[in-house]
């Protein structure tokens, strides 16, 4: 494993719902798949996944059921309300405006800043 | 879900949360054994990368937003816990605050019924009071009631409101029954109808009925129905006699009828009424306007609509309303000086609530100090100091709770014979009820003491040196809240110190004013005020002739020693002031100096027991075709002659006619106003005239409210029936209406001295004794605490007088402090009590002293018990409780 770095404030709400989207999940393999897609560099604060799924779901951007896995055990799946679609994209818009303002004063060259 | 939801699915959540994170954590332990790690490891992990199940289940459980509440059961709980550990604590605690706070509420409901309530009538919002307004005041002021014909022409000439008038007057129904004494309302046809009040049965009056020539037609109250008509449907078209008149009954009042305070038995038509006077704008009987506002109408325009009906009587008639406008005032209870008694003993409670609360706060700190070692846990296992200061207020707050159910009840107990208390009767007593207002006053108050008395030990929650807590346990404590609970007893003390020496201000204006000489003998003196048969009142030598034949008959009873007849009587309601000058050179009218006049037969002076100073009294002689004459008091003696003698003299007094009235006597000056207003009233000044000498064309009116007072061998009271006969032989209806005597009147203007001084005396009592309990409490506390220290002290030499003595000296720098204060404060209520009770004169050192003396010997008493039980330690006990 290489260093890992922490999630910045609020980007981990963001994170579930962009995997959330993408269909129906239960807690384990949303924890599975957000370590995947970032590739084991960043990783979410040990024990601040589930409580950020059940603020999603008392904030209405989530709801959850309970169902079957395909080992036949009942898990609860969460999926992403029409509240929380809308919620993404403007977080995702938002966080796109963001990563290119930091990343065009990030690639100012040294005597561009004076 | 709502929050309410996932409060009350609290269980399910939580098994549902506990079957997700064993899910996850079974999964994951799977996938690692597959990996190839031992099953109990493979678990470990998985708990262990999940967060810790118990802690992630916490910040899930805090994802719900529904924490502080969760929270605020447990505290709630753990509240009732604590008390349970302890009821005897409890209970002092809950009934000090029932107590404190029960008093309050019940202040709070008399207040709020008599002051704070608006008329029981239909918008009372919109009710207006009209008064007549002169450009120059007179010793009178600048307000005067209606005259009856300025009212009709407000009434006609105002569009923006509804105006009604009313006027209080008083007379004999004759039938059916027995004669009786009534009072009555003329009132002007609209009158019910603005006050949004309908009759029970029958009808209201028609305006076509109030007019002169009419058809004589009533509404008589539901209690004169009862008695006159048993409460029977064909009253209405009955007819009743009232004073000779026959009217038609139209209608029954509601029962819960009352106009301002006062109950009317009987309601006729101002528009009935022809004495020539009604049409007089100058000399006229008095009326009381009221109005409604009409929709859609605004105070403003309505005032301007008044100043043009002002200004065109003003032209029309010069002579009497020249200078003279209409004023417009919200329509509000007049409730006298209630109010300011009300607000004094709200005060006086106020005070007690807040000793009590101190009190309280004292003892929370002395076990909170004991407490000290739990709290210091408390915070090692992770509790925020905002949790424990909110633990420790939800504690109090449940006692200020139970203190305030505890204190309703005895609202609920003590209303009614708090208001049978009252001296005289409470001002709007009907409206005087436990409403939504009182319960939400007693929450508050409940939990506004919760805060008070929580407060301060909650801040002593330990944040800092926590090691030294858990180390050395409670004492660790001692050295702050020793100085914090000084100043918690010095501020009782200074609380006790304020109500002392008001109950003391008070008792001393009472004996004060309980020596004073009222100028009359009041011993065994019976006056009553007695109604004419209607039958003679419009002949002027038949009413001499019937007063003369009352006189007689009255004389002859056996016990009877003299009897006189008087139209003012003195300490009663209702007076004539008329204006003096000592030369024919009047100057004009509002100018002249004023003096009390009093019609009187010439027995008065033995009847009363008045005391003559110079001259005679009048005798037989003195009549209608004799010299006018008078009698003066020393008062008027002295302000219109100064020291020269004053019998021989003359006195103009131009409402008595233009012949100066000769002075024949000079009599002792009676303490007119009631025994503590006299000194402050304004027309002290009195004079005497002989009934005989009472022009024909008054005498009527003067016979409407002449009163006879006898002076008995025995029990005043017990003449009163054979009176009764003795005139009823004459006329069956001349009837005794307001039946004193005049110990009863004496005693009446000091009755609201004496209720105040009972009860703000039994409140200094409380409060002496709460504060006595807190500095006892609170010394026997930290001398435990001290033990040890003693124990040191005494093992180095000390004795027993000297551990006594520094005791004491530390319940004697809690003294001095609260004395100190506690003075500043009461020399602020001294001059409150001055403004608010007559007779309380600033400055007197006596209450002061003796008061504080008081408190200071039975804190000092209250402070020696735990001080001698310090001095006796032995020291080896001492030392080995360290």
């Amino acid at each position: 494993m290489t260093a890992k770095s922490d999630l910045p404030q609020g980007t981990l709400d963001l994170l579930i719902m962009k995997i959330v989207a993408l269909g129906p999940v239960h807690g384990y393999a949303l924890a599975q798949r957000l370590q995947q897609v970032s590739r084991d560099v960043v990783q979410a604060p040990q024990g601040s996944l589930y409580p950020a799924l059940h603020r999603l779901e008392n904030r209405g951007l989530l709801d959850a059921v309970w169902k079957e896995t395909e080992s036949g055990r009942e898990a609860k799946f969460y999926r992403l309300t029409k509240k929380g679609r809308t919620q993404l994209e403007a977080e995702t818009a938002s966080w796109q405006r963001l990563t290119e303002a930091v990343s065009l004063i990030l690639n100012l060259s040294e005597g561009g800043a004076k | 879900m709502s929050w309410w939801q996932r409060l009350r699915q609290r269980q399910k959540l939580d098994e549902q949360l506990e079957k997700e994170l064993r899910f996850h954590i079974e999964e994951h332990a799977a996938r690692l054994v597959a990996d190839g790690l031992d099953p109990s490891e493979a678990r470990r992990r998985a708990r262990i990368a999940v967060g810790g199940p118990e802690q992630v289940k916490e910040s899930c459980r805090d994802a719900r937003g529904t924490r502080w509440l969760e929270d605020l059961w447990q505290d709630l709980r753990y509240a009732l816990r604590t008390i349970r550990q302890r009821p005897a604590f409890a209970a002092v605690v809950a009934l000090t605050l029932a107590l404190g706070i029960g008093s309050t509420t019940l202040m709070f409901t008399v207040l709020n019924g008599m002051l704070f309530k608006p008329f029981p009538y239909r918008s009372p919002e919109r009710l207006l009071s009209l008064q007549e307004k002169t450009a120059k005041a007179t010793q009178f002021g600048d307000l005067w009631a209606f005259a009856y014909p300025n009212f009709l022409d407000v009434r006609s000439a105002v569009r923006s409101i509804e105006a009604a008038a009313w006027r209080f007057t008083g007379g004999t129904v004759s039938e059916p029954g027995d004669a009786e004494y009534i009072q009555v309302c003329e009132v002007s046809a609209e009158f019910l109808s603005i006050l949004g009040i309908s009759p029970a049965i029958g009808r209201d009056f028609t305006s076509q009925e109030d007019q002169a020539g009419a058809a004589p037609v009533a509404l008589i109250s539901n209690s004169l129905w009862k008695r006159k008509f048993g409460g029977r449907e064909d009253a209405i078209g009955a007819t009743l006699t009232f004073n000779g008149q026959q009217y038609a009954i139209v209608g029954v009042l509601p029962a819960s009828f009352q106009l301002a305070d006062d109950s009317v038995d009987l309601m006729t038509l101002i528009g009935q009424n022809t004495q020539p006077v009604m049409k007089a704008r100058e000399a006229h009987p008095r009326i009381g306007v009221w109005a409604r506002l009409r929709d859609g109408a605004t105070v403003d325009r309505a005032r301007s609509e008044l100043a043009v009906v002002a200004s065109r009587l003003a032209a029309e008639y010069p002579r009497s309303n020249e200078g003279r406008t209409f004023i417009i005032d919200p329509l509000r209870p007049n409730t006298g000086n209630a109010g300011s008694t009300m607000w004094l003993l709200f005060g006086a409670v106020i005070l007690v609530l807040l000793i009590g609360c101190v009190n309280i706060a004292s003892l929370l700190v002395a076990r909170a100090s004991t407490r000290g070692r739990e709290m210091a846990v408390r915070v090692a296992l992770g509790a925020g100091r905002a949790r424990l200061v909110r633990q420790c207020l939800t504690e109090s707050i449940v006692l200020g709770l139970i203190g305030g159910v505890l204190g309703t009840l005895m609202v609920f107990l003590t209303l009614r014979p708090f208001i049978s208390l009252w001296p005289g009767s409470l001002p709007r007593a009907q409206e005087v009820q436990i409403d939504w207002r009182v319960f939400a006053f007693a929450i508050s108050v409940s939990l506004v003491s919760g805060l008070l008395f929580g407060v301060v030990p909650a801040l002593r929650a330990p944040a800092r040196e926590l090691e030294r807590s858990l180390r050395a346990g409670s004492r660790a404590l001692v050295g702050g809240s020793r100085r914090l609970q000084s100043v918690l007893v010095a501020s009782e003390l200074a609380l006790a110190v304020v109500l002392l020496v008001s109950a003391g201000i008070l008792g001393s204006t009472f004996l004060r004013l309980s020596a004073l000489d009222p100028g009359v003998d009041i011993h065994n003196v019976l006056v009553t005020r007695l109604a004419l048969s209607p039958s003679v009142v419009t002949d002027p030598a038949r009413i001499r002739a019937d007063w003369q034949d009352i006189l007689d008959r009255a004389r002859a009873l056996p016990g009877a020693r003299s009897v006189a007849m008087v139209d003012t009587v003195p300490m009663r309601e209702g007076n004539n002031q008329l204006g003096y000058w000592t030369s024919s050179a009047l100057p004009p009218r509002t100018e002249l100096p004023l003096s009390l006049a009093s019609s009187v037969t010439p027995d008065y002076l033995n009847a009363m027991g008045i005391k003559l100073r110079a001259g005679r009294f009048f005798d037989g002689n003195d009549r209608m075709d004799s010299q006018p004459v008078i009698v003066i008091d020393e008062v008027l003696a002295r302000r219109a002659f100064g020291d020269s003698p004053a019998v021989g003299k003359q006195l103009w007094i131009p409402d008595m006619g233009s012949a100066p009235q000769q002075v024949i006597g000079v009599v002792a000056h009676v303490r007119y106003w009631g025994v503590d207003d006299d000194d402050q009233a304004q027309v002290r000044a009195q004079f005497y005239y002989p009934f005989a000498q009472v022009p024909d064309r008054l005498l009527r009116r003067w016979s409407e409210v002449m009163s006879v007072a006898v002076r008995t061998e025995n029990a005043p009271l017990g003449i009163v029936e054979p009176l009764r006969r003795a005139i009823r032989t004459t006329a069956r209806d001349q009837v005794l209406t307001e039946i004193r005597t005049m110990d009863q009147l004496a005693e009446a203007t000091l009755a609201r001295h004496r209720f105040l001084l009972v009860l703000i005396g039994a409140f200094a009592g409380t409060a002496l004794l709460l504060a006595c309990i807190g500095i006892y409490g609170v010394l026997a506390f930290l001398s435990r605490q001290r033990v040890p220290e003693f124990g040191v002290r005494m093992a180095l030499g000390a004795d027993a007088r000297d551990i006594l003595r520094l005791v004491l000296r530390q319940s004697v720098g809690m003294i001095g402090a609260g004395v100190t204060i506690g003075s500043l404060l009461a020399y602020g209520t001294e001059r409150l009590l001055q403004r608010w009770v007559s007779g309380v004169q600033l400055g007197d050192p006596v209450p002061f002293v003796s008061m504080v003396a008081v408190l200071i010997g039975a804190a000092l008493a209250a402070s020696i018990a735990p001080a001698r039980k310090a001095s006796r330690i032995s020291p080896v006990t001492a030392l080995r409780q360290e």
